[in-house]
């Protein structure tokens, strides 16, 4: 039964990291970032259910209020990095290029 | 030792605190305040007044001791202890370092009160009693340091002080030329002096390397090394006081103040070399070949002198040359082995020359900085104290009997001659004839004649009280400084020389009255020879010459300058700019630009790795723990 849960977790975690990886717009990254953090959070659920205790509570909170804070933060640079240029492509910021 | 000696390390530090509150205080206040320079004047001179009264006491604690320990020293930290070395900051005091306290403080302290009155008006008044003070103090750490190294920290002080002060009108670019000069070939010697201690560290210096251990110890040495030792020494010595082939800065330091002409040439630094070989009296006295280098380089560089004296028309020049001369006399003393002849003249030139550059600085101040002679004259009636004080100075140094001048100097020519050094002597005498012509030649065209500018003439005035007082002072000194040593044939008992002997290694010719009487006699002869030419041309005023053939090539000081600076400065000039431009870009940057290239490529090469893109990052994280977990689960199982 664990099982299931901990594979459901890992798919979603992989759709993710795709996310991330594949798409250029700002929110879809963003969107994949949360995905994976939920992801995450799904499989320490399931790991205190298992264990019959709260530790695996505790961190899903936790987990929860960080994402909170960064959507918080991220939202805000995204919009600053859409004023500036007009646009939500990650690849239009490439300062950092060799 | 029972008595304290802590004294003795107050008294070079007496001026050096002077110099730093000076500086502090000028530095504090000169941004709000306008203090009035009297306040630095004063504040200066108490510094170098407090030293001469602790000299004054070294003095009478020395001259109660018994006479075969007639010395003490005062340890004030210790310096540095490496290996076999050494070395503390500790003071000697013993009767050469005592003579030589006595007259640098006194002379000193006469100067900075003349001071006063001849800088005052100039813009960085303090800067230039800061730089005095420093002076004195390094010249005090020089006479009073106990072995070759703290000496050398004062060698070294007064090279730094006569080069700042010898450019303190910096304005003009040919006196900053002059400090630099000054600074460069006093380098020079000192390469010579640092070889010189080192090559005697290496002889005895692990016996102790303090004076008294020095002495103790040089039997030790084989007759080659002291030699070499004395060599080098010399080649110091030649630097500081002027020597051939070393000398050629001296005159050029007539660029600074006239009291600064002074203070090097009467009390501090030039005497710093003659002091020191009477330090080395011990090692001179072993080789024969070393004392006679040190007195024929003497006695010529006596002559030489005296013949660009008598041509010059700068007043300063004049003073300057006759000092390069007078040390070559000091030379020749401590050459043929006359130490305390040589130390004796010392102090007594110290007098007199101190008293005609301060006189020459009062002519030169109430003139408006006109320096040169032949735009003087008849100034007799204007300035009468500077005129008297003057005149007994130039007649010291003519070495007119009674006068100081002639009692060291027929010392030395006496030694010179009873040791067997026929030559050296008869230079001597010719030498002796040509100071007496020179210098009368400046006394005469100064002061005597008719004024050559009357404007300048009619604004000439006594100088004021504070810069007449002191020559006042020395000219006494002048009139009979010769007196403390004044040889048995007129009845004295030669104090210096006995006061000396336990210092200095002198060695007593046969006394014979016959000799001496002869020696004083062509003394007096080729003074009043040289005085009766000077009179002849210059008594009834003259105007100003034009020289030619021998003449000219004097007044030019025989190209020395020229040749120095064709055969060493250019050379070496061209020699720098050779390495700038052929060796430096293809030997010494190749290598580096090399490797700076080496990087640019690596660089280029891992660039692409930088796609600047958010996502990629993202992969290099996801890879990289990755492989991260996946060498841990392989450690873990």
């Amino acid at each position: 039964m664990i099982h299931d849960y901990l594979v459901l977790s890992v798919i979603l975690f992989c759709l993710g990291v795709v996310g991330v990886f594949a798409r250029r717009n700002f929110f879809t990254v963003f969107m994949s970032v949360e995905l994976m953090l939920n992801a995450s959070n799904l499989a320490f659920i399931a790991f205190a259910r298992l264990q019959q205790n709260m530790d695996g509570h505790v961190l899903a909170l936790l987990i929860m209020a960080v994402a909170a804070a960064e959507a918080a933060l991220a939202l805000a640079v995204v919009i600053l990095l859409h004023k500036q240029t007009g646009k939500l492509d990650t690849n239009v910021f490439s300062l950092l290029k060799g | 030792m029972e008595h304290s000696t802590f004294y003795l390390g107050m008294i070079p530090l007496y001026p050096l605190l002077g110099a730093v509150c000076i500086g502090l205080f000028h530095v504090l206040t000169c941004k709000r305040w306008q203090v009035p320079p009297l306040v630095y004047g004063l504040l200066a001179c108490v510094g170098p007044a407090m030293s001469f009264f602790l000299a004054l006491r070294v003095f009478f604690e020395l001259r109660a001791l018994p006479l075969d320990a007639r010395f003490f020293t005062y340890k004030a930290f210790t310096w540095f202890s490496v290996g076999d070395l050494h070395l503390d900051m500790g003071f000697l005091a013993d009767p050469l370092s005592g003579l030589m306290l006595l007259f640098v403080t006194f002379i000193g302290t006469l100067i900075h009160v003349y001071s006063i009155g001849y800088m005052s008006g100039d813009k960085s008044y303090a800067k230039f009693f800061a730089y005095m003070n420093l002076f004195l103090g390094s010249m005090l750490i020089l006479v009073l340091g106990d072995s070759p190294v703290v000496m050398f920290v004062g060698w070294e002080g007064v090279g730094l002080c006569s080069y700042l002060l010898i450019s303190y009108y910096s304005e003009d670019r040919d006196n900053v030329l002059a400090g630099n000069k000054a600074f460069i070939v006093n380098r020079i010697g000192d390469l010579g002096f640092v070889l010189g201690m080192g090559f005697l560290f290496w002889a005895i210096g692990s016996h102790g390397f303090d004076f008294l251990s020095l002495k103790a110890n040089a039997h030790m040495m084989t007759e080659s090394s002291i030699l070499i030792v004395c060599l080098l020494l010399f080649v110091g010595a030649t630097g500081k006081s002027a020597q051939i082939p070393l000398y050629v800065w001296l005159p050029d330091a007539m660029a600074g103040p006239t009291p600064v002409s002074a203070l090097i040439h009467a009390a501090t630094m030039v005497t710093a070399g003659v002091y020191m070989v009477a330090r080395f009296s011990f090692l001179y006295v072993e080789v024969a070949a070393a004392g006679m280098i040190v007195a024929w380089i003497g006695i010529l560089t006596a002559l030489l002198a005296a013949i660009f004296g008598m041509f010059q028309d700068d007043i300063k020049k004049v003073l300057a040359y006759s000092t390069v001369s007078q040390l070559g006399y000091m030379f020749a003393g401590v050459g043929v082995t006359a130490y305390s002849a040589g130390i004796f003249h010392v102090f007594t030139h110290a007098f007199f020359k101190a008293l005609l550059f301060l006189g020459a600085g009062a002519v030169i101040y109430v003139l408006h900085h006109e320096q040169n002679i032949w735009k003087m004259g008849g100034l007799k009636k204007k300035m009468p104290i500077t005129y008297c004080t003057m005149l007994i100075g130039a007649l010291a140094l003519a070495g007119c009997p009674p006068f100081a001048g002639f009692f060291s100097k027929d010392e030395i020519l006496y030694s010179a001659l009873a040791n067997g050094h026929f030559f050296i002597w008869l230079i001597g005498v010719l030498v002796a004839a040509m100071t007496a012509y020179y210098t009368f030649r400046m006394i005469f065209v100064v002061f005597h004649g008719q004024p050559r500018d009357q404007q300048a003439y009619d604004h000439a005035h006594e100088a004021p009280l504070v810069m007449t007082v002191p020559l006042i002072i020395l000219a006494i000194g002048a009139l009979f400084a010769g007196f403390y040593n004044l040889p048995a044939i007129f009845g004295g008992e030669q104090m210096i020389s006995h006061w000396l002997a336990p210092s200095v290694a002198d060695q007593h010719p046969h006394d014979s009255f016959l000799l001496e009487f002869f020696v004083i006699a062509t003394s007096v002869a080729a003074f009043a020879f040289g005085l009766w030419v000077a009179y002849k041309r210059f008594g009834k005023g003259a105007e100003e010459p034009v020289f030619t053939g021998f003449a000219r090539f004097a007044y030019h000081k025989f190209y020395v300058d020229e040749l120095y600076d064709a055969v060493f400065v250019r050379p070496y000039k061209a020699i720098g700019a050779e390495i700038s431009e052929g060796v430096e870009p293809n030997m010494t940057d190749a290598p580096v630009t090399g490797i700076a290239r080496l990087y640019m490529r690596v660089g280029t090469l891992v660039k692409v790795l930088q796609s600047g893109y958010v996502r990629v990052y993202a992969i290099y994280m996801v890879l990289g723990l990755g492989i991260m977990s996946f060498i841990l689960s392989q450690s873990l199982n």
